[in-house]
């Protein structure tokens, strides 16, 4: 019992972030019917505000403390973060220990503008284009992105911190009635499937609730009447590529502290996405939401050394045995609708 | 129509001659020099360091090149000599090596085998180094002293720790200073032993390469021998960052100890997850579950931070050592760099002042004659007492560091504290120890 609560948090959390990157793969490709292999490289871009935020926050000078010795009995040489200096130590702390939550307010004005960048400067000339044009510049696309990151923060991984508050563990299995240490489970990555609930709920219920969702969800469904009804459609699809930019900056932000952030992490989960996007069904939002957390789940599960011991080396293919399944049975994945990639 | 005289025996004959004409100035520049790249009257020769400045390893990677760059200033004479002041062979006097000033090129492993031969190619055939040192990763070490050995150039490994780089792929102009997985298991299940008791469950998260698979071997054996119980063994891939799904069927094991045979970075974030998936805290078969790191090193310990307060590993060398030797490298590299050297800093730094050394006494940058002088080579003052390169695996014996996290550090570098220091008799064996068996050093080569 424990051991398969235990796997089924484990996959939330890996669940959370595929289920955010696809969540805006599908926005993408449901609205503007482009295939957007830069997908990840947003991803990666959310991660690294997160370390450039503390980056900045850590600027410091450097005073000489007289009273301690350094390790070779020399008056000791401290830095003092610039923060420290102007907000007193205490909320100077504070302030750098809660730099991965901080980022989040951070990005999103650079994810809103790197996707309304990308959108207006490159992947709308080639609308019209076949698929294999858009994945291919999209790809390349990505590269560069990497490349670029890479040359400022060089190709090592950045450790970024969760706040301390954040950095332990939660003991699930005392509030299920387990007995206590049963099941122990990092809280930054709880914080990190609540905050994907978050983010999912809320674009769910900005397409839901609000007239733009409407329309976006119109547009969707029939760009060409909506946009004879004299509603600027490619506006709107070019803010909705901005907030799927956004969320998947987002979830790069709060995944820094789980696996610190590098250039090349983006196209590690690039493809992964890809898979949960045709599993749930192409330009099915709730599909890609439910595909991303089952694989990540079945992904966990399949890591038990009992199913191991049964299917040597299944943790590395489940996900891909799995997408061919539901291709093979459901061609249009498991919430597809019909019509969408099929012409 | 015309008329073609080409006839089978003139193209055979023109060809011969043409080929004999192409090779001539070959012959005679392998017959000019005796060895590859050999100096000649240049004022001048050139080292070649090759780290890993990216990947898994790039922390220990640029920490070794600082040693290096402070050992190619203390051999030219600059700084405050360092341990040259205190190595037992003074054949070094700080003017350079036989009346050259020695130079150095740097290149990036990448913490990959293939990029390590490449990047120690074009140091030797661009840039014509007489000798290479580096590491870290002994997939690494092991691919670059294979090239070395064949282009004929000494490699002086870094921070390798398989029992292969100087076991079954050892190679006579491969030499290494830093000790093995075999000695951090005899070094470190005494201790283990004494502190846990002898009816242990060991589980073993282990790096999926050379090194990951003979520290596994060395320190199960080590372990069972003295009575623990290896319940599973498992493998991971290289460069993962995220631990957890190995993790957590560590809970539902049976074990009560979790052996890391991580290193790097790949360490600090599979000890930090265990510690976050609650594993210190968990009681297994009514013990404290614990959680052992054989092979340590300072950045990584400062990397974990608070995860590794507590758990023991081995070391070959620390900066806290008393002797002469560790307090002038200490004192030399402190003032220059201001943080205290790691023992991947030490072996590269030793590495380089030994083959400087070497070349000294033998009068001569011959791989062969370096060789020579080398094997069987005894020496003390570099900072782990009186120790030896044996000939017959170009392996060192020397004492062996048993370390463990600190619980209450004072500052940013007081991380470890050393728990014993295991006398080099208890971590011999014989050259023909099974775990190092199958290799052959072969001949040395000089090249060219």
């Amino acid at each position: 019992m424990d051991a398969i609560l235990l796997q089924i948090l484990n996959g939330l959390d890996k669940g959370s972030a595929y289920a955010m990157i696809a969540l805006g793969l599908t926005l993408i490709f449901g609205t503007l019917g482009v295939v957007n292999f830069a997908h990840g490289a947003l991803f990666m871009i959310g991660a690294f505000c997160a370390v450039t935020l503390n980056r900045i926050l850590n600027l410091s000078y450097t005073v000489v403390d007289e009273t301690q010795k350094d390790f070779l009995g020399n008056p000791l040489k401290v830095d003092v973060p610039y923060v420290k200096g102007i907000f007193g130590d205490a909320f100077g702390n504070a302030i750098i220990d809660w730099s991965v939550p901080l980022a989040i307010l951070f990005s999103i004005p650079i994810m809103l503008a790197v996707g309304y960048a990308m959108e207006r400067g490159l992947i709308k000339h080639f609308y019209k284009r076949p698929h294999a044009d858009q994945i291919l510049v999209t790809f390349g696309l990505a590269i560069v992105m990497q490349e670029i990151v890479k040359y400022f923060f060089g190709a090592n991984p950045i450790p970024t911190p969760a706040p301390d508050a954040l950095k332990g563990s939660i003991d699930f299995g005392v509030l299920v009635g387990l007995d206590v240490n049963a099941v122990v489970y990092p809280a930054w990555r709880f914080v990190y499937f609540c905050f994907a609930a978050l983010v999912i709920g809320g674009v769910f219920a900005f397409l839901q609730f609000t007239t733009f969702g409407m329309v976006v969800r119109a547009g969707m469904a029939d760009r060409e009447t909506v946009g004879l009804l004299g509603i600027n459609i490619d506006r709107r699809f070019t803010i909705m590529f901005g907030i799927a930019a956004a969320v998947a900056g987002l979830a790069g932000v709060m995944y820094a502290p789980i696996n610190s952030p590098n250039y090349h992490m983006g196209m590690d989960f690039l493809v992964l996405s890809f898979v949960v996007v045709v599993v749930g069904g192409m330009g099915s939002l709730p599909g890609a939401v439910a595909a991303g957390f089952l694989l990540g789940i079945l992904e966990s599960f399949a890591s038990m050394n009992e199913v191991k011991a049964l299917l040597p080396g299944i943790d590395q293919i489940i996900i891909y045995l799995v997408a061919i399944i539901i291709l093979l049975t459901r061609p249009r994945g498991l919430m597809g609708r019909k019509g969408v990639m099929e012409d | 129509m015309s008329k073609s005289n080409l006839t089978r025996r003139g193209v055979l004959k023109t060809g011969a001659v043409a080929g004999a004409g192409v090779a001539l100035p070959t012959i005679f520049t392998s017959s000019a020099s005796a060895f590859t790249n050999d100096p000649g009257s240049a004022s001048t020769v050139k080292f070649g360091f090759n780290v890993p400045q990216t990947g898994p390893y790039a922390d220990e990677g640029m920490d070794e090149l600082r040693a290096q760059e402070l050992a190619v200033e203390h051999i030219n004479g600059m700084g405050d000599g360092g341990m040259l002041n205190t190595f037992s062979s003074k054949a070094l006097d700080g003017t350079g090596l036989l009346g050259k000033k020695v130079e150095f090129v740097t290149g990036d492993t990448q913490t990959k085998s293939d990029a390590a031969r490449a990047s120690a190619k074009s140091m030797i055939e661009k840039d014509g180094v007489i000798m290479i040192n580096g590491g870290s990763s002994s997939g690494v070490a092991i691919a670059v002293q294979g090239l070395c050995q064949d282009a004929g150039i000494i490699f002086m490994a870094g921070l390798t720790h398989s029992n292969d780089t100087t076991g079954k792929d050892k190679k006579r102009n491969g030499f290494r200073h830093f000790f093995n997985a075999y000695m951090s298991g005899a070094a470190l299940a005494p201790v283990l032993a004494k502190q846990y008791g002898k009816d242990r469950r060991a589980y073993h998260l282990t790096a999926d390469y050379t090194w990951g698979w003979t520290q596994e071997e060395s320190i199960a054996a080590a372990t069972e021998a003295l009575g623990w119980e290896t319940v599973q063994k498992e493998r991971t891939p290289f460069g993962v960052g995220d631990y957890s799904s190995y993790i957590t069927p560590v809970l539902n094991s049976g074990a009560d100890v979790l052996i890391l045979n991580h290193y790097g970075r790949d360490m600090i974030n599979s000890i930090n997850q265990a510690v976050q998936f609650g594993l210190r805290d968990k009681m297994v078969n009514g013990k404290q579950f614990e959680i052992v790191v054989p092979l340590y090193s300072e950045l990584m310990a400062e990397g974990a931070g608070e995860a590794i307060k507590g758990v023991y590993g081995s070391m070959n060398w620390n900066w806290q050592l008393t002797d002469e030797g560790t307090k002038a490298f200490v004192k030399s590299f402190g003032e220059k760099y201001g943080r205290p050297p790691s023992n991947s800093a030490q072996t590269c730094y030793v590495q380089t002042v030994l083959y400087a050394d070497a070349v000294a006494r033998a009068g001569s940058f011959n791989p062969c004659a370096v060789v020579e002088a080398l094997e069987g080579f005894e020496f003390d003052g570099l900072g782990n007492g009186p120790t030896l390169y044996r000939a017959d695996d170009h392996q060192c014996f020397k004492d062996v560091l048993v370390m463990k996290g600190k619980e209450n550090p004072t500052n940013q570098f007081d991380i470890l504290e050393i728990v014993d220091i295991t006398p080099r008799a208890q971590v011999e064996y014989a050259p023909d120890h099974p775990m190092f068996a199958g290799g052959d050093l072969g001949e040395c080569n000089p090249g060219a």
